[in-house]
C-alpha cells in the first residue's frame, strides 16, 4: 500500500440505516489520495449502501439515516455547516447502468455540472469537454460529433461520457458503483484501463461484484459482508493472505 | 416438416375439438361483446352525424368574421367571432394558471415525495377532480366575482377554466414525471447541482413531450365547458379582446342559441358546436403527434 500518500477520506462507525434496520454497522477505513480502493462483498453486503452514505446520496431515500462520520480532508461532510450539494461538487458519482442525460448532446453533457453551476465561458467549457472527453479516452471516437445526443453512443461509450461528465467538475473523489456490470467485456476493459490513468487526478472508490476486477485495478480491498466491514487492506494482502476465514472463503468462491 | 398449411390444419383441428356447448358458449360471449362494442360507438355516431349534416349546413364565412351583435333583427346575418375570440382569451386565462399550478403542483407531489403536507395535497388534488364545473364556477363567482368585486368577466370566466384544468394536468405530469428515471436525477445530484435545478434542467426537459400532451388535453376537456361560464364570463354579443369585459364562449354561445326562438339562432348553434368539436379533435390529434415525437 502506498502509506506515503496522504489521507483523503477518512471514515469513524459510519452505520447506515433504511428505518429501524441497520444496513452497514461500524465502518472504520480510510482511503488514501491517488488510489483504487475496491469494495466487495457478496449481494446485499452494504457495500453500494456504504457508498451512497459517502456523497449524501441516502438523502433522497425517506426514512434512510446515515450515523457516524465521513471526513473528507478533515472536515465531516454530515457536519451541521456542510451543504450536500458542495459535498456532491467535490464527491462524483458514475453510476451502474451508463445514464447519460437524454436530452443533451454529448457536449452538453459533460459540461452539464458547470453550466447549470452557472460557467457561461465558452473557452473555458469548450476546454473542459476536450480534458474531461481525454481524461475518459473517449475524445478521440466523439470529438466529431459533440452535438450529437449523448443516448446515441454505445453502452460503453455513453458509461465513459457519464465518466467525463464526472470528470468535468474535478471531483476530489469518484465514486463508481459497479461501472461496467452493464457492458461487455471490451468495454470493461477500456474502462479498467482508464482507472489507472484517473488515479493520477483523483481518488476512487469502486464498488464491484467483480472479484477478478477488484485485483486488476484496485489499491487496497474492503470486503462486507451483511453490513460489517469484515477486512479491508492492499488489495494483494487480501488476495493472497487474507486475515478473516470469512473473506478467504469468499475470494476462493466459497460462497456470495 | 410442418408446412404452413399443416399447422393451419392443426388449428382447424383444435377448434373441430370443442364441444358444441362450449362453440355456443363462445359464441354467445362474441355477440354480446360486440354489442357492447356497438352500444358505445351507436350514440358517438348519431351524434356525430347530426352534427356535421346540421353544422355543415349553415357554416359560412360570416360564421367566423361577425359576432352576436351584427345578427339583423330579421335573425339572418352575424356569426360567433365574439364568442371564438372569447374562448381563445379566456383559454389563454386557463392555460396560465392551469400550467403554472398544475405543473408547479405535480412537481411537488413528485419530487418532493418525502414533504408531509404530499398526501393532504394530493387528497384536494382528487376532490378537486371531482368537483361539478358548475360548481367550480358558483365557486369563483362567490369569490371573484362578488368578493374580490371583478365583475363578470375573461377573467373570472378563465379562471373557473383554469381550476378545472389543475387536477388534470396534475394528474398527466405526476405520471410523466414518474416515468423519468430515478437515475437521472441522482446523476444530476452527483454533479453538485441543487435539487431545484436538476428538476428544472434535467427532469422536465426529459419529460417535456408528455407534460405538453397532458397540457392540451387539459385544454380539449375545459374548452367545452358552457356551465361554469354562466356564473363567471357571463357572455356578451358583442366582440371584446379586453378580457376585463364580460366574454362569451363557444360553448355558452351554443347553449344560449339553442334556445332561441330563431331558426337562424339554432342553425348557428349547430355550426358553434361543429366548430368547438373540430378543434378539440384537432388540438387531440395535435397531442397525440407531440406524444408520438420522442
Amino acid at each position: 500500500m502506498n502509506t506515503d500518500r496522504p489521507i483523503r477520506l477518512q471514515t469513524e462507525n459510519v452505520g447506515v440505516f433504511y428505518g429501524s434496520k441497520d444496513a452497514v454497522r461500524n465502518v472504520n477505513v480510510s482511503f488514501r489520495s491517488n488510489t483504487v480502493n475496491a469494495l466487495i462483498g457478496p449481494s446485499g453486503c452494504g457495500k453500494t449502501t456504504f457508498l451512497r452514505a459517502i456523497n449524501r446520496m441516502h438523502e433522497l431515500t425517506p426514512n434512510t439515516r446515515v450515523t457516524g462520520k465521513i471526513l473528507l480532508d478533515g472536515q465531516d461532510v454530515y457536519g451541521s455547516d456542510v451543504d450536500p450539494v458542495d459535498v456532491r461538487r467535490r464527491i462524483g458519482m458514475v453510476f451502474q447502468k451508463p445514464n447519460p442525460f437524454p436530452t443533451m448532446s454529448i457536449y452538453d453533457n459533460v459540461v452539464a455540472g458547470l453550466r447549470l453551476a452557472g460557467e457561461k465561458n465558452k473557452v473555458k467549457l469548450d476546454q473542459t469537454v476536450e480534458r474531461s472527453l481525454r481524461g475518459a479516452a473517449l475524445w478521440d471516437e466523439v470529438k466529431d460529433r459533440l452535438r450529437a445526443v449523448g443516448s446515441s453512443l454505445s453502452g460503453g461509450q455513453q458509461q465513459r461520457l457519464c465518466i467525463a461528465r464526472a470528470l468535468a467538475v474535478e471531483p476530489e473523489i469518484l465514486l463508481m458503483d459497479e461501472p461496467t456490470s452493464a457492458l461487455d467485456p471490451q468495454s470493461t476493459q477500456r474502462i479498467e484501463d482508464l482507472m489507472e490513468s484517473l488515479k493520477q487526478q483523483t481518488t476512487i472508490i469502486i464498488v464491484t461484484h467483480n472479484m477478478q476486477q477488484a485485483s486488476r485495478v484496485s489499491d487496497t480491498t474492503s470486503f462486507f459482508l451483511v453490513g460489517d466491514l469484515v477486512e479491508h487492506g492492499a488489495t494483494e494482502a487480501v488476495f493472497q493472505t487474507p486475515k478473516d476465514e470469512r473473506t478467504e472463503a469468499y475470494i476462493t468462491g466459497r460462497f456470495g | 416438416m410442418v408446412t404452413r398449411a399443416d399447422s393451419a390444419n392443426m388449428q382447424v383441428g383444435i377448434s373441430k375439438t370443442l364441444s358444441p356447448a362450449r362453440r355456443a358458449q363462445n359464441t354467445a360471449a362474441m355477440v354480446l361483446i360486440g354489442l357492447g362494442t356497438l352500444i358505445v360507438l351507436l350514440p358517438l355516431f348519431l351524434i356525430l352525424k347530426d352534427l356535421f349534416i346540421k353544422g355543415f349546413s349553415s357554416l359560412n364565412l360570416q360564421f367566423f368574421t361577425q359576432s352576436q351583435s351584427e345578427i339583423t333583427f330579421l335573425g339572418s346575418g352575424g356569426g360567433f367571432l365574439n364568442a371564438i375570440v372569447g374562448s381563445v382569451m379566456m383559454l389563454a386565462v386557463a392555460l396560465v394558471i392551469g400550467v403554472i399550478v398544475g405543473i408547479g403542483t405535480a412537481i411537488f407531489l413528485t419530487e418532493y415525495r418525502e414533504h408531509k403536507l404530499v398526501p393532504s395535497v394530493r387528497l384536494m388534488g382528487d376532490v378537486l377532480t371531482g368537483m361539478p364545473a358548475i360548481v367550480v364556477g358558483l365557486v369563483v363567482y362567490g369569490l371573484v366575482v362578488r368578493g374580490l368585486g371583478f365583475g363578470y368577466s375573461g377573467i373570472a370566466g378563465g379562471l373557473s377554466l383554469g381550476l378545472i384544468m389543475i387536477p388534470v394536468i396534475v394528474r398527466a405530469t405526476e405520471e410523466v414525471l414518474k416515468l423519468v428515471p430515478q437515475t437521472l436525477r441522482e446523476a444530476g445530484l452527483a454533479l453538485g447541482l441543487p435539487r431545484w435545478k436538476v428538476i428544472m434542467s434535467i427532469v422536465l426537459p426529459t419529460a417535456r413531450s408528455g407534460i405538453i400532451t397532458g397540457v392540451i388535453l387539459a385544454v380539449a376537456r375545459v374548452s367545452g365547458e358552457a356551465a361554469p361560464l354562466i356564473f363567471t364570463a357571463f357572455g356578451n354579443s358583442f366582440l371584446t379582446w379586453d378580457p376585463t369585459q364580460k366574454m362569451s364562449g363557444l360553448p355558452l354561445a351554443v347553449y344560449r342559441s339553442a334556445f332561441e326562438p330563431s331558426e337562424a339562432a339554432v342553425a348557428r348553434a349547430w355550426s358553434g358546436a361543429l366548430v368547438l368539436v373540430l378543434a378539440i379533435l384537432v388540438a387531440s390529434l395535435v397531442a397525440r403527434f407531440a406524444a408520438r415525437k420522442r
